[in-house]
């Protein structure tokens, strides 16, 4: 009998340390999920006398990406976000993120801009209070104004079409 | 005899500067980096060391907030400070910062069922660790060790001077 102890314990401490592998220490779970999107009033990328607030999106599902343009990730992701502007299946709210206002409009100028508005967050008080620690992030939210959902890290069309669009599709099926 | 003494007493110096090196690593923390920030009253500066020390940097999660440089640390000691300058007590800011970005911030995490084997995995180990150890070191003793009669110890010396 305690000859298998050993063994057994090795293997326990193998499947202990495998798991441990399998697990994105950067993916800190977010303790927003399922809470009201954090409040704000900010100014308008682009028309510096109008604001914005998670309010005006009452009503509807949107997605509420955090980018800048120092952010390497972001580039990475630019595309896709692109792209899934152009499927209009969901407004992109854009959250640029201690960032420099004309270096932001110009890279929207040549990029592309998935965007239907961006909230300019000069001094990272907002992402705090959305609990951001590095960009990009992007967040779901629901008709009711409660975030559904929070993606870390650079969104990958294999992202969007196996969790974003899904999710999506189903929180557009829920009560406003 | 007074060389082999010696040479035990260097050993032994060794051992204990590796030891001493090891122990201050343990409880010396990186050097804080400095910041010249007036604090209103001493207890808010206290209370500022003991959170950003408590405080973990999420960008490069195994520092705190007081060892890292990174931009978002920069942002939180500022936001820790402005919250104490605000009146805030040690739970209060603690509690801003969970409510953000959740119990991970935390270097001590609160004892939940979700963080039971995080605080007593440790224990746990190595009290399996010293359950196997006790019943080998039994096992090894209730071997018959080799015995050696007075008589095989007279042939041996008579065979050695030779």
């Amino acid at each position: 009998m305690s000859r298998f102890i050993v063994p057994m314990g090795f293997i326990l401490l193998i499947i202990l340390l495998g798991i441990g592998l399998t697990l994105d220490p950067r993916e800190v779970p977010s303790p927003f999920i399922d809470k009201p999107a954090p409040d704000f009033n900010l100014p308008v990328l682009g028309e510096a006398d109008k604001t914005l607030s998670p309010k005006d999106m009452l009503g509807q599902v949107w997605l509420f990406n955090i980018w800048a343009t120092w952010c390497n990730a972001c580039r990475a992701e630019h595309e896709t976000l692109v792209a899934l502007s152009k499927m209009g299946a969901v407004p992109i709210v854009g959250l640029n993120y201690k960032d420099e206002n004309e270096m932001a409009q110009r890279w929207l100028q040549q990029l592309g801009n998935p965007y239907v508005v961006n909230a300019v967050d000069k001094d990272g008080r907002v992402g705090i209070d959305w609990g951001v620690y590095g960009a990009p992030e992007t967040f779901i939210i629901d008709k009711k104004g409660i975030i559904r959902h929070k993606h870390i890290g650079p969104v990958y069309p294999q992202v969007i079409q196996e969790t974003i669009l899904p999710l999506v599709k189903k929180l557009q099926g829920e009560q406003g | 005899m007074t060389v082999v003494r010696n040479r035990f007493s260097v050993w032994h110096l060794g051992w204990l500067a590796l030891i001493g090196i090891m122990l201050s690593a343990l409880t010396a923390p990186a050097q804080a980096k400095i910041e010249s920030i007036e604090f209103s009253d001493e207890q808010m500066e206290e209370d500022y060391k003991v959170l950003i020390q408590e405080l973990r940097c999420l960008v490069c999660q195994n520092q705190n907030l007081a060892d890292s440089n990174a931009e978002l640390a920069q942002d939180l000691r500022q936001q820790t400070y402005e919250l104490l300058e605000k009146g805030a007590s040690r739970e209060e800011v603690v509690e801003y910062m969970v409510t953000r970005y959740g119990d991970f911030v935390m270097y001590r995490p609160p004892l939940k069922a979700t963080t039971f084997f995080l605080w007593f995995g440790p224990v746990v180990i190595f009290l399996i660790a010293v359950i196997v150890l006790v019943m080998f070191s039994r096992r090894q003793k209730q071997l018959p060790t080799a015995t050696v009669t007075e008589q095989d110890q007279q042939k041996a010396h008579s065979l050695l001077d030779d």
